[in-house]
């Protein structure tokens, strides 16, 4: 019983002895991020290692979640005569929550690992104590920029995610089941809320951008540098950051669309 | 040259005084003080495992002591703020055990980096001023090569040419010789020697390899267990009268150096306690 406590009590001083830690290094981040604006390449770099390599399976999820939406909405809307709202339930789905949800959840299982496995191997390698002997701060050349790409890509690849799963849905419901094409789009303008739909959108994406990458860096920076610890903060990476995600998700629906 | 008379000379580059360390609940430094002198070659020996690469980490305030002190150049190092520092580490090149060189990065742009970083100097002067670093250690043919393409000797000596390529007023070498054939070994202690001469500038050698050490070094700390146990010139060294040292720079497999890190006792070890 005395052991169960002391256990318990060691885990719970660890866990937020390790929040602590997060959220000194978070600190730290956004405190090297100013520096940027003279050094704009390094982000764009990394722009191109963690948006432009996330997109290709961003695309292909995103049509394959449109066309289902589109089937499976198409069959429940059907017994109410009311399949040309589905432009509208493909929309809506796609735009307030799959787009930011599953980008969010792709995004931490290929950008946010890699970008774990990237840092916790610079660590391992002494790479990072290497630029910090140079006298070159690693939060400012390699975290820095980093976490601000993910936070500009996730909410590029979130809209991009929508984009083609509204497509998706429109190939499924328009071309293959007959939908009428003018009112699946006129229908979808109409009811489709730029302020209250679209924009709440884009700030889930965002959110779901800055808790991704902090988690996803902030593993790799403080991972036992050896390959076990790696692999351990790579795994880290992907559960934290997607249970990250859902949690979010959960209190921001709340609070954006029901309240 | 005595041991008093260097650390009573006040003018050390590096003044380590009565530094603790823990590492867990091993205590790797128990109040270790020890003085780099300035201008020369100091090489600190001590077994596998004693803490000589966390020493230089100390000494480049990239580990935090639990206790003590280490002045460089006058000011104690772990005081000062993050800006103070880099102005600091600007100032010292370290050489890493692993070589550390940037795997994204080609041989030239890894030797080429802290230029990039700290000077805004033309490209072409970068170019000359890389190409001869590059020569130096060997590796001018190398320069478009990736880290991974390279052997670990190979390594090591672009890191070399990195740590160099600042002009830094010490640099630190972490087992510079390991893993160099003997060619190698020999250009490279000519070369270490050259630097240090015509730069004027100090360096610290972490090294296992006794011989080399001792005909390249100006000084020489030898540290076990926590501590100091024995300094001075490579001649005093030699000739010490410390079974110790002795067994340490002879290599002997018996004396009063363990070659264990600390166990239990062997038999105990292996067939349990109750001897079965
Ligand atoms: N990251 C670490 N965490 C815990 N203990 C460590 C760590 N790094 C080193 N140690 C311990 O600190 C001690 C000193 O290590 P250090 O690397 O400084 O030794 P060294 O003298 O450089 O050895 P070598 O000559 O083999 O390179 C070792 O006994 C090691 O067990
Ligand atoms: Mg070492």
């Amino acid at each position: 019983m005395l052991d169960f406590l002391q256990n318990l009590g060691r885990r719970g001083l660890a866990f937020f002895e390790r929040l602590g830690r997060g959220h000194m290094f978070l600190l730290r981040i956004l405190g090297s991020l100013g520096q940027l604006i003279i050094r704009p390449w390094l982000v764009i770099q990394q722009l191109y290692s963690v948006g432009v390599l996330t997109l290709m399976i961003i695309l292909v999820s995103g049509l394959f979640v449109g066309m289902v939406l589109a089937l499976q909405g198409y069959n429940t809307l059907v017994g109410f005569n009311a399949e040309e709202s589905l432009g509208v339930v493909v929309a809506l789905t796609l735009v307030r929550e799959l787009g930011p949800v599953v980008t969010g959840l792709l995004f931490a299982g290929r950008a946010g690992s890699a970008l774990t496995a990237e840092i916790g191997l610079m660590k391992a390698t002494e790479q990072l104590s290497g630029l910090e002997m140079m006298a070159v701060d690693p939060f400012k050349r390699v975290l820095a920029p980093r976490f601000l790409a993910g936070m500009i890509a996730l909410p590029l690849l979130a809209a991009m995610f929508s984009a083609i799963g509204i497509y998706g849905g429109y190939l499924v419901g328009v071309e293959l089941l007959g939908v009428d094409g003018g009112a699946f789009w006129s229908q979808m303008q109409a009811s489709v809320d730029f302020s209250n739909d679209i924009i709440n959108g884009v700030i889930k994406s965002v959110v779901f951008g800055f808790i991704v990458t902090w988690i996803a860096i902030f593993e790799g920076y403080d991972c036992i540098p050896t390959s076990e610890g790696v692999s351990r903060a790579t795994t880290r990476t992907v559960v934290n950051a997607s249970l990250a995600v859902l949690g979010i998700d959960f209190l921001l629906t709340a609070l954006m669309f029901n309240v | 040259m005595t041991a008093t008379d260097i650390s009573t000379k006040g003018d050390a580059l590096v003044q380590i005084r009565d530094l603790h360390f823990v590492r867990g609940t091993r205590k790797i430094f128990k109040g270790i003080s020890l003085d780099i002198p300035r201008g020369g070659i100091c090489a600190i020996m001590g077994p596998s495992g004693t803490g000589k690469t966390t020493l230089l980490k100390l000494i480049g305030a990239q580990l935090k002591p639990s206790q003590g002190q280490v002045l460089f150049d006058g000011k104690d190092i772990h005081k000062l703020s993050r800006k103070g520092l880099y102005e600091q580490r600007k100032r010292m090149g370290m050489l890493f055990q692993s070589g550390a060189l940037l795997t994204d990065l080609s041989v030239f742009d890894n030797v080429a980096y802290p230029l990039r970083e700290h000077t805004s100097l033309p490209e072409k002067l970068i170019r000359h001023l890389v190409l001869t670093r590059l020569h130096a250690v060997g590796l001018r043919g190398a320069r478009d090569l990736m880290p991974s393409e390279l052997s670990g000797g190979m390594a090591r000596r672009a890191a070399l040419a990195r740590a160099l390529i600042l002009d830094p007023m010490m640099i630190m070498y972490d087992e510079p010789f390991t893993g160099q054939d003997p060619i190698s070994m020999g250009v490279l202690i000519e070369l270490l020697h050259t630097v240090n001469d015509s730069l004027g500038l100090t360096s610290i050698i972490v090294s296992h390899d006794v011989q080399e050490t001792l005909s390249i070094a100006d000084y020489v700390h030898i540290v076990s267990d926590g501590v100091v146990v024995e300094s001075g010139t490579p001649d005093e060294i030699r000739a010490s009268e410390s079974e110790w040292t002795r067994q340490f720079i002879q290599g002997l497999p018996d004396g009063p150096v363990p070659f264990q890190y600390p166990a239990p006792d062997y038999a105990t070890d292996l067939y349990g306690r109750g001897g079965a």
